[in-house]
């Protein structure tokens, strides 16, 4: 028996068949097409009543009063609940890592409210309208306070949430740059540092949040909802409501797009479960795009200082990034995003690289994920390296060929200890500028500025960590199970679901080529948490990836189990037997052969007839462990030109050159890489979500929320250049990637363009206005006005030191000695754990237990309330932690250094 | 809030309502008479989610009310494709191309298609991807929607995408 949960067998190669590979039709698409798609909103069950909610006109207040009586008086008004009615159930608001969140969260505001769109009332009603209608009556009387709406108010203001000593919501890295990488960015001959600024973005899938909670009895609930894995909200619903005694069935047959906005429910889904477990009738909430748009969680909103050292070769010499992302008032996860620092350099020769990343709450909607979360790491190196190769006179493509890691290279690791062995940019670069002529360009170029019109390349790489499994709760394996039916007909279900991804298309290719069947007579069912097994769906680049390889080895399973009973049925080897187009034949006897249907008949229906010992039926399943984590590459270029009058950028040409192993469908491919592409341009040219100084959105609907439209979006042109993975199948995930590689082309393409007037500042959207203020030489800054406000500013509270002196005196005699239950913040949210000390004179010994296990340590030093020892973890990567705490009584504090993760806080108690 | 009687024919059958003179036509569509295939993105007119015809003209039904399609001949989506489940031309060829992914924003685009090609229809491929402005897809970046595009105009180049190279 083999270890079923080791990565397993290696991919033989770039797979093509019969119809993978394949550009076929979807099956998605005729349902959609013809306007039957079953989106949440089109889903009633008998007495649904509706949900509207009445929401935080302010960004920062306490709440005085809230008077209900006019709502109440409303005709089809049947209850209104505030945070009061909600809080028995006591709803733990945990993050996609299951972790309970830093700072208290509730569905409803609890007596403060931290964000315009927070919501503070709900209203249960026989219509939408009718709730709508009712809830605009509510009477909410706020204390407002002064909100701190952007990283740099979060940096000086008062704490957000009371009770915290500061805004820092996560951090990693050091305060202070490391002496040595100090002395090699500073005796580099050159010194480019480089800042981004990115803009607040909303996800906007088509499809707003909405859900409709069914509770049939006390412990049954179905829960119609737009998401990104049925099987992710189920597991969160039940962790987060407390209740593993509840027959939870979550059920998103088709989802208008997700992002990262939909992969666990937020506030209100959580606030209309709750309320109709507590009304005990089916609820239903269908967000509108104003709510979208300034209550559902946002993301991005972040800033980088890259300081990149080079030699006069441009060959890079030492790093040190400096990131910031505004987390809002209840992000979904408090967050510092250590990935764009475990990537940023992750595919060049980078000798040290040293940074400090923090996540700050303020008084806005939370923080949630898109499209790739990390993408600040490509957009900051990328921008940055043209901004170098200006500086020395480098070509652009030249400073990347310097730098790159090829893949003659590998196996190698990166500057931060990321294992390379099959990444492929700098392949992808010259598969790509074998397609594009560059020096073309270049005279064409040259010509346009003599005409005074400026067009630009931009050219970038990257590479992206996809189909991760294994090292986080959440990410695990994928599950396909199949059949063939007793009609000879192949059905699957699948872990796997698509918000356009377009799995029960490529799934099905999978199944039709391993089973020998025709793709017209497989069906894959997804979108329901009591089908198929867990997996987070939509999340990591990784269904095509790792799904793909459990439906290739559940269907070569059954396959074998076909040819393992067709050669005892017609009394041949089992090597003699082929299947094609549900036909079973046997190599060099033409008169022996049976099709799948009655086979399967047999299978099911004659078990006399079957060999001995083999089981009934025509069914297997295989749950799929893929290596850890899947590379995908891409090199892409653009040409753009920028108006000289206008500022308008027109992107004339767009190549993407990806590498995603073996392409399923390569339509599929090329539409996921698109999307990503268009999301990428609307983030540097149009898209923005703003406040002004109250807190108050600025881009409420898509008049002022700028979606890129199909005038906006050029014809991109594909260059595949896929080398397999290691996993089975040779897949390597595709779905992130565009909206990564896309932002730091088009930057580079428009810097490029305006090059002859200087450095264009990459503060995103790079609107036509900045774009003009470049060519013009004019300073755009806007005069300061200061708001009127209509309440006293609160005085900043005083920011305590987070972490005590080392030599600070404790009050008392100091009791080291016994168990204590510890909080350490980690980039995966905060990690509970229990420590147990023992101390004999100066030496320490113990342990630490958490769900994961129990580590022990001897032989470290206790030195009066000061206790410093090491433990040594081989998960998610060897690193050694290293504990430096302090005792006051019966509290604990201080840091853990966590490798190369920098240092993280801890807190706690005597138990 | 008053109500108000209507008549009026969807996908070819005679329909009548008793709505609220507040009613959104996409409200009434969805609600009443059962045809979800209407999708409401924005409410406020700018996705195109919600296009259905009326009179023959692409409309979108966030923005006018059930009360004034009294009397009126309205399509949706569900309405185009033959009775045996044959597609519309305009979603066959969608399909082919690739055009969707979601399917959100997708019976708006088909409604604004159909409504624009077809016989005696004689729309440019540049006054086609005009009107496709008035669409937001999240999803595709537009690529299958300016292929489809370019197949249903009347001066169609016959070939799909342009295509790099497999290297």
């Amino acid at each position: 028996m083999t270890n079923m949960n080791a990565p397993e067998e290696k991919s033989a190669g770039i797979l093509t068949g019969k119809y993978i590979g394949q550009r076929v039709h979807r099956k998605e698409d005729p349902r959609l097409l013809t306007g039957h798609g079953q989106f949440v909103d089109d889903v009633s069950v008998p007495g649904q009543l509706h949900v509207a909610f009445t929401r935080s006109p302010v960004a920062r207040a306490s709440i005085v009063s809230i008077s209900s009586d006019y709502a109440r008086e409303v005709p089809g008004v049947h209850a209104i609940y505030t945070q009061q009615d909600l809080a028995d159930f006591n709803v733990d608001m945990i993050s996609f890592f299951l972790a309970s969140p830093d700072v208290k969260t509730t569905p409803l505001a609890d007596g403060r409210v931290a964000y315009v769109g927070e919501p503070v009332v709900m209203v249960i009603a026989d219509s939408r309208a009718i709730a709508e209608d009712a809830a605009s009556l509510v009477e909410v009387e706020y204390a407002e306070e002064t909100p701190l709406i952007t990283i740099d108010d979060a940096r000086h203001g008062a704490p957000v949430h009371p009770g915290r000593e500061d805004n820092i919501a996560a951090q990693m890295g050091e305060e202070e740059i490391d002496e040595d990488l100090e002395a090699l960015l500073q005796a580099a001959p050159h010194l480019v540092t480089h800042k981004v600024v990115h803009q607040r973005i909303s996800q906007s899938p088509m499809e707003t949040r909405g859900v409709l909670a069914d509770p049939e009895g006390p412990k049954e609930l179905t829960l119609y909802i737009t998401c990104q894995s049925p099987h992710m909200v189920e597991r969160w619903t039940s962790l987060a409501l407390g209740k593993p005694d509840m027959a939870i069935r979550v059920i998103a047959k088709d989802v208008g797009g997700g992002f990262g906005l939909k992969n666990h429910p937020w506030k209100e889904e959580v606030a209309v479960i709750l309320a109709a477990l507590k009304f005990r009738r089916p609820l239903k909430w269908i967000e509108d795009r104003y709510e979208n748009l300034i209550g559902a969680n946002q993301a991005r909103e972040q800033e980088m200082t890259l300081q990149v050292a080079l030699d006069n070769d441009g060959k890079l010499l030492a790093s040190h990034g400096d990131y910031s992302c505004n987390n809002g008032a209840f992000p979904q996860l408090s967050e510092c995003n250590i990935a764009v620092h475990m990537f940023v350099w992750g595919a060049y020769k980078m000798p040290a690289y040293g940074f400090l990343t923090r996540g700050w709450y303020t008084n806005t909607v939370g923080y949630a994920a898109y499209r790739g979360p990390w993408a600040m790491e490509s957009l900051v190196r990328e921008t940055a390296l043209d901004v170098a190769a200006r500086r020395l006179g480098i070509d652009p493509i030249e400073i990347r060929r310097k730098n790159l890691v090829t893949l003659s290279e590998q196996p190698t690791e990166s500057c931060m200890q990321i294992p390379l062995e099959d990444v492929t940019p700098a392949e992808c670069l010259e598969k790509l500028l074998g397609y594009f002529d560059v020096d073309a360009f270049r005279r064409e170029q040259a010509e346009a500025r003599e005409q005074g019109r400026y067009l630009g390349l931009g050219i970038a790489a990257y590479i992206e960590p996809t189909g991760s499994a294994g090292a986080i709760a959440t990410m695990t394996g994928e599950l396909a199970q199949v059949r063939i039916e007793p009609t000879g007909k192949v059905t699957a279900t699948m872990s796997t679901h698509s918000q356009g991804h377009g799995t029960q298309t490529t799934m099905a290719q999978i199944f039709a080529d391993r089973l020998g069947v025709s793709y017209e007579d497989v069906s894959v069912f997804e979108g329901d948490s009591s089908r198929g097994g867990f997996s987070p769906g939509a999340a990591g680049s990784r269904q095509g990836v790792i799904a793909g390889g459990a439906a290739i080895l559940a269907a070569d399973k059954l396959a074998e189990k076909v040819r393992t009973l067709a050669a005892h049925l017609l009394q041949v080897e089992a090597a003699a037997i082929a299947i094609d187009a549900g036909q079973i034949s046997v190599a060099g006897n033409p008169d022996k052969s049976i099709s799948l249907g009655e086979l399967a008949n047999i299978a099911y229906g004659e078990p006399d007839r079957l060999p001995p010992g083999m089981e009934s039926g025509l069914e297997a399943q295989h749950r799929y462990q893929p290596p850890p984590m899947t590379f995908a590459s891409a090199a892409n270029a653009c040409v753009v030109e920028v108006d000289r009058d206008t500022g308008f950028v027109k992107i004339q040409r767009w190549i993407s050159s990806e590498d995603c192993g073996t392409p399923l469908n390569p339509a599929v491919v090329e539409g996921q890489v698109s999307g990503g592409l268009a999301q990428a341009i609307g983030m540097v040219l149009l898209e923005e979500v703003g406040f002004d100084e109250r807190g108050n959105p600025t881009a409420a609907t898509y008049k002022d929320y700028m979606m890129p439209a199909i005038s906006d979006i050029p014809t991109f042109e594909f260059v595949h250049a896929n080398t397999p993975s290691q996993s089975v199948g040779g897949m390597r995930g595709v779905g992130e990637g565009g909206a990564i590689i896309g932002a730091p082309t088009l930057v580079n393409a428009i810097a490029d363009a305006l090059a002859p007037f200087g450095e264009v500042e990459v503060n995103l959207p790079l609107t036509p206005a900045k774009l003009l203020s470049v060519m013009e030489g004019r300073d755009l800054t806007p005069p300061k006005v200061v708001a009127p406000v209509a309440v006293e500013p609160v005085a900043p509270a005083p920011v305590a030191e987070p972490v005590p002196a080392a030599d600070a005196t404790p009050a008392g005699p100091v009791v080291i000695d016994g168990d204590w239950k510890m909080i350490l913040s980690t980039p995966m949210g905060p990690q509970e754990m229990q420590g147990h000390f023992e101390t004999s004179g100066d030496n320490l010994s113990g342990y630490l237990s958490s769900p994961e296990g129990q580590m022990e340590f001897t032989g470290s030093v206790v030195n009066g309330n000061n206790l410093v020892f090491d433990l040594k973890v081989t998960k998610p990567m060897k690193i050694t932690l290293k504990y430096n705490l302090l005792i006051d009584g019966d509290k604990i504090s201080g840091k853990c250094k966590m490798g190369i993760f920098g240092s993280a806080k801890l807190t706690g108690e005597r138990l | 809030m008053s109500n108000h009687k209507i008549e009026l024919t969807i996908n070819g059958r005679q329909y009548s309502g008793d709505v609220e003179a507040r009613t959104s036509l996409a409200d009434f569509l969805r609600d009443d008479a059962g045809f979800t295939g209407v999708h409401l993105g924005c409410e406020h007119g700018v996705c195109g989610a919600c296009t259905i015809t009326v009179d023959g003209r692409a409309v979108r039904s966030c923005l006018m009310l059930a009360v004034q399609a009294n009397g009126a001949t309205v399509v949706t989506a569900e309405g185009l494709a033959a009775e045996d489940g044959t597609l519309h031309p305009v979603q066959q060829v969608m399909m082919e191309e690739h055009a969707l992914q979601c399917g959100f924003c997708t019976p708006g685009v088909v409604m604004t298609l159909a409504s624009l090609t077809g016989e005696g229809k004689q729309c440019s491929q540049a006054q086609i991807e005009g009107a496709m402005s008035g669409h937001i897809c999240r999803c595709t970046g537009y690529q299958g929607i300016r292929r489809s595009a370019a197949r249903l105009a009347y001066d169609a180049m016959g070939d799909s995408a342009q295509q790099g190279g497999d290297a």
